[in-house]
């Protein structure tokens, strides 16, 4: 039997709310499938299972917001009987939950209102999809749809009713607050930056992008991610979490990109194995991640994975960017604007395009002369484009 | 497609990229990504949206003659069949 537990999905969260289950009893699942969506402050999250099997029970039912950890459902894995959680259970483990400071722990409803069947709250995705970009919380909006299902305009409406935005915005603020103070409190920063030219590597992507239709097209930010992952192979004391007193390192290579959300606030979710992907692959995920960052639907391992974060200011206007890292990571990158400068090559001075090239990151992980290395590898390997992109993947 | 048909393309690119935004207040003069807060990723959405709601071949070289709301009108024009 496999538990299904409420995963932590960031370093401050101590509840989530199960929104929606995507599986009921009976259902068969694989590793990795996406079975639930949980509602944390930031935004909703799709919640990958970690077995394959069959859905034995539901054990939390939908709406309710239980502590990281509480069992949300079991699974049979091979050649099991099924084996029944009480419900009684449930409502205790609840009951018996911390009442963590700041974090509104929902009451257990009456035993004979659960489980609700799954599947109860009838949305269509156009709406799920329009409620996840305003902040609109779906249990308290009134559907007009077929047997009441939650519609667009229903949406809509809700989100024009004063409270529903504001309040998301608000527990966005204040999940950021968290994680910022204790990076603040816990880490001792420091801060190393350096100019990289970039002639050769916007030249080559130029001539890649003539070839490409312009769905396919590439932006210099798949470049400098690249780069980042594969320098970072060279200095793995910044790619990894700092737990219990020590420095664990990663070996994969799990990129946390910031993204800034429309409406305010950020996410930074993880592009996995960001060195293993070739130049395509890696666009295409980048393109993916932001688009469903900003529609409120990562999944799990994206909101928990990243072991280093890039953040790429520069693209909205300024020259450099000196971050505050998101714990337990050890170090952030920031990327400048891409821009025109007087650079000083062979006694001459010739217009290129530069980036500032920016490291923060934790002294008792690293030293600065290995950060610098690091940020010495950034620059080398943005001299090579088309290495950067033969590297791993096979084709650019 | 008309100058009538390719501003409602353009406009309707923009409004799946910033779907928050008041596009009826779009001064047509200056340039879109300051006015809608555009990043590159978003720009790039938006000439794929123009893209697929017109049939017309963009180059990256001409993204600059999207600026503004005219400009990228003006320039749709002389691309559209």
């Amino acid at each position: 039997m496999f538990e299904f537990r409420m995963p932590s999905l960031g370093a401050d969260m101590e509840a989530g709310k199960l929104t929606r289950w995507l599986v009921k009893p009976g259902d068969q699942v694989e590793r990795g499938q996406i079975v639930a969506v949980v509602e944390t402050e930031k935004s909703d999250i799709d919640v990958e299972i970690w077995a394959s099997g069959e859905v034995a029970e539901i054990v939390v039912p939908e709406g309710q917001k239980v502590p990281v950890g509480t069992l949300l459902a079991t699974l049979r894995t091979a050649g099991e009987e099924a084996v029944v959680v009480a419900p009684a259970l449930v409502a205790a483990a609840v009951a018996a939950a911390p009442a963590a400071a700041g974090v509104a722990t929902v009451a257990a409803p009456a035993p004979s209102a659960m489980p609700a069947p799954p599947g109860a709250l009838r949305v269509s995705p156009a709406a799920r999809r329009r409620a996840a970009e305003l902040g609109v919380d779906l249990q308290s909006v009134a559907g007009s749809g077929p047997e009441g299902a939650v519609q667009i305009a229903d949406v809509e409406r809700a989100a024009s009713a004063p409270g529903t935005r504001g309040d998301r915005a608000a527990a966005m603020r204040h999940a950021i607050t968290a994680a910022v103070e204790r990076s603040h409190r816990e880490i001792p920063h420091y801060y190393l930056s350096t100019e990289i030219v970039l002639d050769r590597a916007l030249a080559w992507l130029e001539q890649e992008n003539l070839q490409r239709p312009v769905t396919e097209r590439m932006l210099p930010a798949a470049l400098l991610l690249k780069a980042v992952a594969l320098a970072l192979r060279e200095v793995p004391e910044l790619n990894g979490f700092f737990k219990e007193g020590a420095l664990q390192a990663s070996a994969a290579i799990h990129l946390g990109v910031a993204i800034s959300l429309r409406d305010g606030g950020l996410v930074a979710p993880a592009l996995h194995d960001a060195d293993r992907k070739s130049l395509t692959e890696l666009m295409s995920a980048l393109r993916d991640l932001v688009r469903r960052a900003r529609a409120g639907s990562l999944r799990g391992s994206e909101v928990t994975d990243a072991t280093i974060t890039v953040t790429n200011l520069g693209d909205r206007g300024v020259d450099a960017v000196f971050g505050v890292i998101y714990p337990p990571q050890v170090a952030l990158v920031g990327l400048g604007r891409i821009r025109e400068r007087p650079w000083a090559e062979n006694g001459t001075v010739v217009a290129r395009p530069v980036v500032t090239a920016s490291l923060a990151a934790d002294h008792r992980a690293s030293d600065g002369h290995r950060g610098g290395l690091f940020l010495e590898a950034l620059a080398r390997l943005l001299q090579e484009p088309e290495r950067l992109a033969q590297v791993a993947g096979g084709a650019p | 497609m008309n100058e009538t048909e390719l501003r409602a393309a353009v406009l309707g690119a923009l409004g799946e990229i910033a779907p928050e935004a008041d596009l009826s207040a779009l001064d047509a003069q200056m340039p879109l990504r300051e006015q809608l807060d555009l990043d590159s990723m978003d720009f790039l959405n938006v000439v794929v949206a123009i893209h697929r709601r017109t049939g017309i071949e963009i180059p990256e070289a001409d993204y600059r003659k999207l600026a503004t709301l005219a400009d990228a009108i003006a320039y749709l024009t002389t691309r559209s069949p």
